[in-house]
């Protein structure tokens, strides 16, 4: 006992400072890399955005002075201020304007005419703003001087400060802030039928013994291939006014909340079913053994413990539609009609009418609520995870005639739908001219004649999927793993996790508007990769980072937490340890991560559309831009190209999967 | 039960030198100022109820989390502040801790591999190890194809690689079931042995460490209980915990009366020494096994005899353990270990009354705790 | 070993994510000039070419896009300019950024032959037109006769019932086409006139396209009987053989015109007025007159094939200052009376 005598109480012991191994520091040096990059990336665009939405522009009537030549002589110089407190001719609501406002200057002299002979002398007191006489611009302080029928063409420009105007007209612009009401019902709604019909899907997967499970399983993964608005263009075929079963919609129109809700279940669904269908399949037999021993009905069963059990996975498949439908942008672009989204106004105010003010504000509001869903989901998923018990033991359906062969029509129904708009859209492409030449050809393959960048763009976009995949799995992957595998670091590691969490919650228009502001400034030194395949890089996989960065770290989490302490006692760098044992056990996870980046990259289309240049045009934006001119088959036919190339990547990737699989990854067989 | 071993003498070297170590979490005082010496060559365990802050000092051992204060001297060097990477030992955890992906050799030669060790340096080094843990043709093989016992033999080669001066061991058996474990045991005490590597072993099992440990260290709610030969822990235990946590102990409340006396209920027992002031509540105990059933006839010592009624009787294989009570002692339960020999032999039966002896050399004091 | 291994793969990487960025960045050579442009995708080649048939020393990098989209990027690099020249932007998006100040007046030699109409008024001009890209009703004949319309003569003939749901124009909010189409009726019915016939023609409009050749095209698809877009591209569907009539109502009609312009601050001056002087002249304008039926150089058009003939007469005498100078205001009266004809029993 001699040995352990403690020392007299002293609280003053020094405290250790650890030295920091080399290790660590190239692992801190990595992890401040990337997220710098998140930062550079996201937050620092992001913020630009958001005081690009508070820059306001307004008529400063203090400016601008004017004087008048009656009889002999020049009036005294009065301010437009004072002569609008007289005249109450402006109200101040007409004051706040944006930046191409423009104010007449002949309101404020109420006997003007243009055929007198009144001279009328105009100047700005400092060089704030500016005014026009006809189109051209005079910003200097001298006197001007006018003719009475010139002094009509001089209008009067805004000057620029900040403040919550912008908010205040977006939300006192109806047709503006009607968006908001129609995004979140079309949302809620689809959020409904999807999750429900993906419900129905899962559970014929999942707890029936039908026929054909993995083929069904593939058609329903197809609508993940295409850009969201090919279903848009497909409904156009099949129920526009030239539609194949337009009578099908008893006179009501396609073009609006009926087609966007249509396409938005076409596109969503895959989606719904991959966590439904995972929520299923981790509920636990043996609480159907115990329904089945207490004789409850297959009803019964059903909602004490199939709801129950899969309630999270529920919650988080219903956020994750309902936040693709309100951020998706290509799908109400092509069939919304007249039926305003947020995420449109975006792209309406800022390509329509260069407000990017107003689209910066459209853009903050789309925010709201997609961070609010994102948000949920989060917290749903993480109580899921919590709720899967090591001890589970996995259900196995059993034969049941009639019940089966309910699941097997009701997915051959579902079947069909993707199937069928994906099969009209390749109808359509090859028809010459719908629906006066029904005769088949490639005509419409023929991009070169028509907007939208030809086939180059189709071969821009695979370069983009490709080097998208590459530079993303690789950031990802080191990023995840500085993250999960430092040491210490805390507040830093949190802060990576939570930059790289964000990006999810960013709509893809908001990124990209956020990227025109932050990368298109001139004082900007990145000003240089604006227009490039670089910016598309970047964006792309910034707009997809967190769910490849969730992937990574799933999949970090499941190797032994000791894998570093061990190479350490052994003093081995930790990079050898990555590459000869982390990054190898991960391969099929990494490859599942660039699959993700790749098909993304091809079917990706609001992140992007601000953001491409005539020599990076994209096969996704030439869908849309074709569509959007009125070419509507080779739009089809486009969008058909990617779909191609998506399920030719898919295959490629299983393929690789299995070799590497064989060749590097025997130890997973015993 | 080990005797002690020859390495443990006051004048063997002091190969770990461990000085006022604490590590705090937060606001949680994970270790408190801990000092403990650690000889060249024995194996040293770390022993007490999960999250009693063993393998938090095992890890400030090793570097991996490094305390708040306090310093660790190894060999002579102070290598408190340094990484892992910086200081010299090898160590085996629970998990293993193996490289699926790799084979058995080439998880073995991980730590080898530098500009320095030609391949068929490494590859011999590889085999001598592989011979050394008796998996020699096992080599080419994956770890998921081992079994546990060979998987946790590999790890311990893959530890021992680099000849460390010091080797860790965080709960290295405690995946395995008991037989496996039972014959394990007695490998790495041998392997320890012969090759007189330093070693500390973190357990929760008194068992494993009453085995293979030259000394204990029994650890409680971040400090140290008690240090001791294997049976110097069990025949002398320091505290009332590790009177408890090792073994099996009758406790029983009373107040002290004289320096080596202490009344229960309306009984006073003789005890070892206590030089405790009168009146002051504290717990006797003694082991079951220590109470010993006087026969008729015997010559009855003086002090400590009791008659006592049985109550209950549990069938333990080797011995029964016999519950008895006296109105003397209050409610209290002793219970005492009887061979089954003893058992026949006086008719020990429940409902029966028996005389026992109470030896005064087994009768430890302790202070009350709040009380 | 593995060091060296490792340094390797890293310097790869780091070469590989350089060129990635560098790789698509333009490199311009003293005689490239960076000319933004609205023209049709498929004009481009043809146009780059004769230009070069008289300067082979200048090489056009065309950067082409819609006119919304080429005049947002233009402002948005206003403190940046990207581009030397814009050749091929309507004047009306000219005018705003001339409004701006980015534009670099600039008379271009023999600017005096061009129609004044053509040109801009200031002392020395800051941009000068190609040709005239004249709104026109494309009318769907098969699809009419399907629902027994006859063919309208004038605007005002659209207002008529039988037209209701029948009628899509594009959004002058998203599409200059469209704000041609309702700057030209506020001109020619005076303000409140224009308003009025477009509160009628709004009962009777089924949507409002996000581009101005949509329309047309839709029209020639059979997807609407009538759609208010351009000549232009009517001809162009017509061409390709849809059964389509060019209506050019009576009452005139609105044009815009396509116009090249210097972008101030240019670093290649010299190249920039090479090409505006070239883009005036005769053969430039019988170059655009294979496209189009009006032209800058008066005496040059010849007929173009299924344009409408009188079209140079309905042109109205346009007042580009009033609508650039009241663009603002007029946009967003529209929107608040039309744009949310997703609920018109609402109203």
């Amino acid at each position: 006992m001699s040995h352990t005598t403690t020392l007299p109480d002293t609280d003053t012991a020094p405290l250790i400072r650890p030295k920091t191994s080399r290790d660590d520091k190239i692992k801190a040096v990595f992890m401040a890399v990337i997220g710098l990059y998140l930062v550079i990336t996201l937050a620092l665009p992001l913020y630009a955005m958001l005081s690009k939405s508070f820059s306001t522009y307004s008529f400063d009537l203090s400016n601008f002075e004017f004087q008048v030549y009656k009889i002999d002589s020049w009036s005294e110089p009065v301010t437009a201020l004072s002569l609008n407190q007289k005249l109450n001719v402006v109200t101040p609501a007409e004051l706040s304007t944006s930046s191409d406002g423009r104010l007449g200057v002949t309101a404020f002299f109420p006997d003007f005419s243009f055929r007198s002979i009144t001279r009328y002398k105009i100047r700005q007191i400092n060089l704030d703003s500016s005014f026009l006489v006809g189109s051209e611009r005079i910003a200097d302080t001298e006197w001007h001087e006018f003719s009475s029928n010139d002094f009509r063409r001089v209008v009067l420009r805004p000057s620029s400060s900040t403040g919550l105007d912008n908010y205040k007209i977006y939300f006192s612009t109806p047709s503006l802030f009607k968006s908001i009401e129609n995004s979140l019902f079309i949302a809620f709604v689809v959020m409904i039928i999807t999750v429900s019909m993906a419900f129905g899907f899962a559970y014929a997967l999942n707890r029936s013994t039908m026929r054909f499970k993995g083929v069904f399983r593939l058609i329903a993964m197809a609508p993940i291939l295409v850009p969201s608005l090919l279903p848009g263009i497909a409904l156009v075929y099949l129920f526009g006014n030239q539609g194949m079963i337009k009578g099908l919609l008893m006179g009501q129109s396609i073009y609006g909340p009926i087609g966007i809700i249509i396409g938005s279940i076409f596109f969503t669904f895959p989606h719904a079913l991959i966590i439904i269908s995972t929520a299923l399949s981790i509920s636990d037999g043996r609480l159907y053994e115990a329904a089945i021993s207490l004789r409850a009905s297959r009803w019964k069963t059903f909602w004490t413990v199939t709801i129950p059990a899969a309630r999270y996975g529920l919650f988080s498949a219903a956020f994750v539609v309902f936040n693709l439908v309100i951020t998706d942008f290509g799908l109400p672009k092509v069939i919304g009609g007249q039926y305003n989204m947020l995420a449109v106004d975006i792209y309406k105010q800022v390509i329509g009418q260069q407000n990017f003010e107003m689209g910066a504000v459209v853009s903050v509001v789309l925010l709201l609520p997609a961070m609010f869903a994102f948000s949920i989901d989060r917290y749903v998923q993480k109580k899921q995870v919590a709720q899967l018990s090591a001890q589970s033991v996995p259900y196995e359906p059993k034969p049941h005639k009639r019940f089966d062969l309910i699941c097997l029509f009701y997915s051959l129904l579902v079947a069909v739908f993707i199937m069928g708009l994906i099969g009209v859209c390749q109808y359509a492409a090859l028809i010459k001219f719908w629906p006066y030449d029904l005769s088949l050809g490639l005509s419409n393959y023929n991009f070169e004649v028509m907007d939208g960048g030809g086939w180059g763009s189709y071969f821009n976009s695979i370069k983009l999927a490709f080097f998208t995949a590459i530079a993303g799995t690789l950031m990802v992957f080191i990023g995840a793993y500085m993250v999960e595998k430092t040491n210490g670091l805390t507040t830093a590691r949190s802060a990576f996790q939570f930059l790289a969490m964000m990006p999810m919650a960013v709509p893809g228009m908001v990124l990209g508007l956020a990227y025109i502001f932050f990368f298109n400034n001139p004082a900007n030194p990145l000003n240089s990769i604006y227009a490039t395949m670089g910016i598309l890089v970047i964006c792309t996989v910034t707009h997809f980072y967190t769910v490849s960065h969730l992937t990574a770290v799933t999949a970090l989490k499941q190797m032994d937490r000791e894998f570093e302490s061990v190479a350490s006692s052994l003093k081995q760098p930790f990079y050898k340890l990555l590459f000869k044992v982390t990054f190898p056990v991960c391969l099929p996870a990494t490859l599942d991560i660039s699959i993700y980046l790749f098909v993304n990259a091809m079917t990706t289309v609001s992140a992007v559309i601000f953001l491409y240049s005539p020599d990076t045009t994209l096969a996704s934006i030439a869908v849309l831009n074709m569509d959007d001119a009125g070419d509507v088959a080779p739009a089809a036919a486009m969008g058909m190209m990617i779909f191609y190339t998506n399920v030719a990547a898919r295959l490629i990737h299983i393929f690789i999967t299995r070799k590497l699989m064989i060749k590097t990854q025997a130890w997973r067989v015993r | 039960m080990n005797e002690p071993s020859p390495s443990h003498s006051q004048d063997a070297t002091v190969f770990l030198q461990i000085d006022n170590l604490t590590k705090k979490f937060g606001t949680f005082t994970a270790l408190d100022k801990v000092s403990l010496d650690v000889y060249q060559g024995e194996l040293i365990c770390f022993l007490g109820p999960s999250g009693c802050g063993k393998t938090t000092f095992l890890r400030a051992i090793a570097g991996l989390d490094i305390q708040t204060s306090g310093t660790v001297i190894q060999a002579g060097e102070d290598i408190s502040a340094l990484p892992p990477s910086e200081r010299d030992f090898g160590i085996v955890f629970q998990s293993y801790a193996l490289f699926p992906n790799l084979t058995v050799e080439k998880n073995i030669s991980f730590g080898l591999e530098n500009e320095k060790t030609s391949r068929s340096d490494i590859n011999h080094r590889v085999q001598e190890l592989l011979e050394m843990v008796g998996l020699s043709d096992q080599g080419k093989k994956f770890p998921t194809q081992l079994s546990g016992g060979q998987q946790q033999r590999i790890a311990l080669a893959r530890a021992l690689a680099t000849s460390p001066g010091l080797l860790l061991l965080d709960e290295p058996l405690s995946a395995l079931d008991a037989k496996v474990r039972g014959y394990l045991r007695h490998e790495m005490k041998a392997l320890q042995r012969s090759l007189g590597v330093t070693t500390v072993m973190v357990t929760h099992d008194q068992e494993e460490a009453l085995t293979m440990a030259d000394r204990i260290v029994v650890m409680n709610d971040g400090v140290i209980e008690q240090v001791g030969t294997p049976t110097e822990i069990y025949r002398e235990p320091g505290t009332l915990f590790v009177a408890d946590f090792i073994g099996a102990m009758n406790q029983i409340n009373g107040r002290t009366t004289g320096s080596n006396q202490v009344v229960v209920g309306e009984t006073t027992f003789t005890t070892q020494k206590h030089d405790l002031e009168a009146n002051i509540p504290v717990v006797v105990a003694i082991r079951p096994e220590d109470i010993v059933p006087v026969e008729e006839g015997e010559s009855s010592p003086e002090d400590n005899i009791l008659d006592m009624t049985v109550e209950d009787m549990e069938f333990l294989g080797s011995f029964w353990r016999v519950s008895m009570s006296n109105p003397l002692l209050g409610k209290a339960l002793l219970n005492a270990d009887m061979s089954v020999n003893a058992i026949q032999r006086l008719h020990i039966d429940i409902r029966t009354t028996i005389t026992v002896e109470l030896p005064v050399d087994r009768l430890c004091v302790f202070l009350a705790e709040n009380e | 070993m593995f060091k060296k291994s490792f340094m390797k793969t890293a310097a790869v990487g780091c070469i590989a994510a350089v060129s990635m960025i560098g790789m698509s960045q333009s490199t311009l050579a003293a005689t490239d000039l960076v000319v933004y442009s609205a023209i049709e995708a498929e004009d481009l080649a043809r146009y780059a070419k004769t230009f070069n048939e008289d300067h082979p020393d200048i090489n056009i990098k065309w950067v082409r896009d819609s006119t919304g989209i080429v005049t947002a990027k233009l402002l948005a690099e206003k403190d940046n300019p990207q581009a030397d020249v814009v050749w091929g932007l309507a004047a009306t998006s000219l005018l705003l950024l001339k409004s701006e100040g980015l534009l670099d007046p600039y008379k271009p030699k023999g600017v005096e032959a061009l129609d004044k109409k053509f040109v801009d008024k200031g002392d020395v001009p800051s941009w000068v037109g190609m040709d005239a890209w004249v709104a026109s009703i494309c009318y769907n004949t098969v699809e009419a006769a399907k629902n027994n319309l006859t063919p309208p003569k004038t605007w005002k003939d659209l207002l008529k019932p039988e037209y209701k749901g029948h009628l899509i124009m594009p959004n002058p909010n998203s599409s200059g086409t469209g704000f041609l189409d309702v700057s030209s009726w506020l001109q020619i019915y005076g303000e409140d006139g224009g308003w009025e016939f477009m509160d009628g023609l709004h009962e009777n409009i089924s949507r409002y396209t996000h581009s101005g050749s949509k329309p047309c095209k839709l029209a020639a698809a059979g997807e609407i009987p009538i759609g208010i877009s351009f000549a232009f591209r009517g001809a162009k569907s017509k061409a390709k053989g849809a059964p389509l009539e060019i209506i050019v109502p009576e009452e005139g009609v609105g044009w815009d015109m396509e116009a090249t312009a210097i972008i101030a601050g240019t670093d290649k001056l010299k190249a920039a007025q090479t090409l505006v002087d070239w883009s005036i002249t005769k053969k430039a304008n019988e170059m655009y007159n294979i496209g189009y039926a009006v032209v800058a150089y008066p005496g040059v058009a010849k007929p173009v094939k299924f344009f409408p003939e009188n079209l140079l007469d309905k042109m109205i005498d346009n007042d580009f200052e009033f609508a650039a100078n009241n663009r603002k205001r007029i946009l967003s009266t529209w929107q608040e009376r039309y744009d949310s004809k997703s609920d018109p029993k609402k109203k």
